[in-house]
This record gives C-alpha cells, structure tokens and sequence, in this order.
C-alpha cells in the first residue's frame, strides 16, 4: 500500500471540510476565508448566474450557541440594508444540520491595502469617512460591530467600502433580533462574549482585535456600546494615515478622542467623530484640538493661501509701482 | 454670501483700497477724494459684472480671466481719459479683477462653480 503524500493528506483535508451544499440551490467552488464560527467559500448560484460567498459554521456546536450566533449574524446583517454592509441572499441548514448564509461575494482589497495606494492625507480621510458612514448606520438600527479592523472593511474595485464579518456584533437596542437570537443560546450581548475565539482574534472569553479593540471591550465588561465602535475607527484612522503622512496636531488629537481609555471621553457616536474628520479636510477648527492663535493663523492662511497670495501680489505690484515711477 | 454681492462688496471694498493708494503720490495727493470715489465706482461695477458671471459660469479659472479682462478694461477707460499712467494703473486694475474673479468664484454662494480640488465650493 503507497503512504499518501503530504498534498495528497492535505487535498483530502480540504474535501472533508468543504461544506455539502447539495441541498441549496449553490454549487461549491472554493474556500475563501475562515472566520470565527467558519469558512466562507465561493459559490455559484446558477439560478441567479452569479457568484456568491457562503459562510459555514465549522467548529463543535453541541449546545448549539454557534449555530444560533450564525443565523443571528445573518438576521443582523439582512435587516441592516445598506450600500456598505453586505447583503444577505439566502440562510438555511446544510444536509448535516449546520447553519449556513449566503452573502454578495465582496471583490476587492482590504482596506489598509487600499489606503496605501492613496498618495495624500485628504484621499484617506475621505475614505476613512465612507468606512464611518455604514457604521453609523448599524449603530443607527442598535447594532454595534465590535471587530472593525483593516481585515474586515474591503474596498471595491470604484471605490465602494464594504463592512464584513458582523460575526461578533452585538444588538443593543433591537429587542425583537435580540429575543430570536437567543434560541437555543445566551443574550445576544453575553454569547459574543463567550462565543470561541475567532482566528486572528484575542483568545479568552473576549472577542475583538488587540490595538482595535476598546479597553471595556477587552476586560469583557457587560455594557460595551457604539462607543467601542468609536475606538476601534480611532485605530483604523491612525492606521490608515499611517508613517508615511504627516498627520498634524489637529488629526492627532482626533485620533486620541477617538482612542482614549474611558468611553466618555471618546466621541460619543460616530457621526461626531465623521464631523471632526470633515472639519479637518475643511480645513476647519476641530473639537478634540483646542488651537492657539498662530495655529489659527497658519490654518487661515493655509485654507486661503491662494487668496492671501494674490493680495501679496497686489501689493507687491502696488510697492513695486511706488518705487519705480514714484507713484 | 452670494456672488453677485460678494463681488459687488469685495469690488467696492478693494476700489477704495486701491483709491487711497494715491495718497503715497504727492502730485494727486489734493485730488484724492475724486480718485476714491471714481476707484469705488470702477471696482463696484466690475464686481457686479463679475458677481454675475460667477454665477453663470462654473469655473474658477475662467471667472479670474473675465475679472482681470473688466478690471484691466475699466483702468485703461481711466488711463485713456488720463492720457498717461497707462502701466500704473492697468497693472493693480487686473490684480484687484483677479483677486475679485477668485474670490467671488471661490467663496460665493448661488452658483455650481467648485474650487481647485473639485469639491462643491
């Protein structure tokens, strides 16, 4: 008998994890990504003619948390309709009784992939907002995120920004979500709380990204808001300007409101957060940075130095008159 | 502010300043008077016209070329009446229609003119 080979043990790897869709109207092509609860696979839905991304819970459900934390992410993410957060197509159980939903297959590039291309600091701030505006918007509807990091924001090939991977998202204020995401499982604050740690996420009961993740977040106090989401966009902020921009006194401060240690001294929401990030591509004063007056001074006349500049030409042709003709 | 009455102040505004210069020339320093009110009266109507173009037109750079072109036309009015200062006078008369065709085009309000980075003004 010939011993298998190392790519002959890992093709076989791969066939007994890939999912059995013979039940669903999808046809399985390949594997993607793996997330907390599962992988997600690219998949063809002939039906529609299209492609589409499949997640599959993968871990020992015996409780049946998992797959109860699954269709709740798959119910949050189908009532959160908007252009930045993906649809859902379809949700169902596959022929062995695990929960799947299918997703809009998101192309493109990560988000700290995207940033790097942008040469200046108003092309990533004006990225960085559209990254805020899907957010706002879950917040909006009483879901807070939780796991917003570069890994988890894709940008399409026009520039659309995408939101992914709801899968730890807590609902905060949909009572109705909430009470069907406990079905067979915790509150749904407390399961994400206590769900398996995700892959490439903080191990522990504590689910989030370490340097994106709000310090309440991390010690896993109960009552995490849309505050946590303000702290991680903080980082994803400081990581999207990066080294390679200069960021400023006023941007910085941004960034330290955004990020600070106790929630009530962040911005209280997102919008306010988007509102000082506007105001500094504006060229505005900035809530988190208290100027002095030469700041002011070389905000003014950097905001209107085209006009400053051809007051000086002025008067530089007006003294340039007087000195030569005397008039 | 709109554009027709931020060029129509900022014309105003300007053709005083520019007026008053005639103070630093001792020869037309007792006509100082006549030469501000005529400088008010040139920028105002410049402005006015170039408030109005700013309107129409959505451009930064061609509401510049209009102001220098009026501003320049009304100081060669003046220099021609004058018969001399030619250069003295057209020279900050275009300078005052440049800084009052960017101005109005890039601060003024009613119009779809957008400024140097494309972003509505």
């Amino acid at each position: 008998m010939r011993a298998l080979a190392g790519e002959d043990v890992g093709r076989l790897a791969r066939a007994l994890r890939a999912p059995d869709l013979s039940g669903t109207r999808f046809l399985l092509l390949r594997e993607i990504g793996r997330g907390g609860m599962g992988s997600v696979w690219e998949a063809e839905d002939p039906e529609l003619a299209r492609s589409v991304a499949v997640k599959v819970l993968d871990l020992p459900d015996e409780s049946g948390d998992l797959a109860a934390r699954l269709r709740l992410e798959a119910r949050v993410l189908a009532r959160l309709e908007h252009p930045g957060i993906v649809p859902v197509h379809d949700v169902g159980n596959l022929p062995d009784g695990r929960p799947f939903y299918a997703m809009k297959l998101v192309r493109g590039e990560r988000l700290d992939a995207a940033a790097a291309r942008l040469a200046t600091l108003p092309e990533r701030l004006r990225l960085f907002l559209r990254v805020c505006e899907p957010v706002a918007f879950a917040h909006a509807r009483g879901v807070v995120h939780r796991d917003l990091k570069p890994e988890n924001v894709m940008v399409g090939p026009f520039g659309e920004v995408l939101v992914l991977d709801w899968g730890i998202a807590r609902v905060l204020s949909d009572a109705g979500l909430e009470r069907q995401g406990r079905t067979g499982a915790e509150p749904a604050g407390e399961a994400a709380q206590t769900a398996p740690p995700a892959a490439g996420t903080a191990a522990g009961s504590v689910l989030g990204t370490p340097g994106f993740m709000a310090p309440e977040q991390a010690r896993g106090e109960d009552g995490v808001d849309q505050r946590a989401d303000v702290f991680a966009l903080g980082a994803l902020l400081a990581a999207l300007v990066g080294e390679t921009v200069p960021a400023g006194r006023r941007l910085a401060a941004i960034v330290a409101r955004a990020t600070a240690a106790r929630p009530e001294e962040r911005y209280a929401d997102v919008p306010t957060l988007a509102a000082d990030v506007t105001r500094l591509l504006d060229g505005e004063p900035v809530t988190a940075h208290r100027e002095r007056a030469w700041e002011r001074a070389a905000r003014f006349a950097s905001r209107h130095r085209v006009a400053l500049l051809l007051v000086a030409a002025y008067l530089a042709a007006r003294a340039a008159i007087l000195f030569v003709y005397g008039r | 502010m709109n554009k027709v009455l931020l060029g129509l102040l900022l014309g105003g505004g300007l053709g005083v300043l520019d007026g008053l210069t005639a103070w630093f020339t001792p020869e037309v320093r007792k006509d100082i008077l006549g030469i501000v009110m005529g400088s008010t009266f040139k920028g105002l109507v410049a402005g006015l016209l170039i408030g109005f173009f700013a309107r129409k037109v959505a451009s930064i750079p061609a509401t510049i070329v209009f102001g220098v072109l009026v501003s320049g036309f009304f100081a060669y009015l003046v220099a021609a009446q004058m018969g001399k200062y030619y250069f003295e006078l057209m020279l900050p008369g275009a300078l005052v229609g440049l800084i009052t065709g960017y101005v109005t085009a890039r601060y003024g309000k009613g119009g779809p003119a957008r400024n140097p980075e494309g972003r509505p003004a």
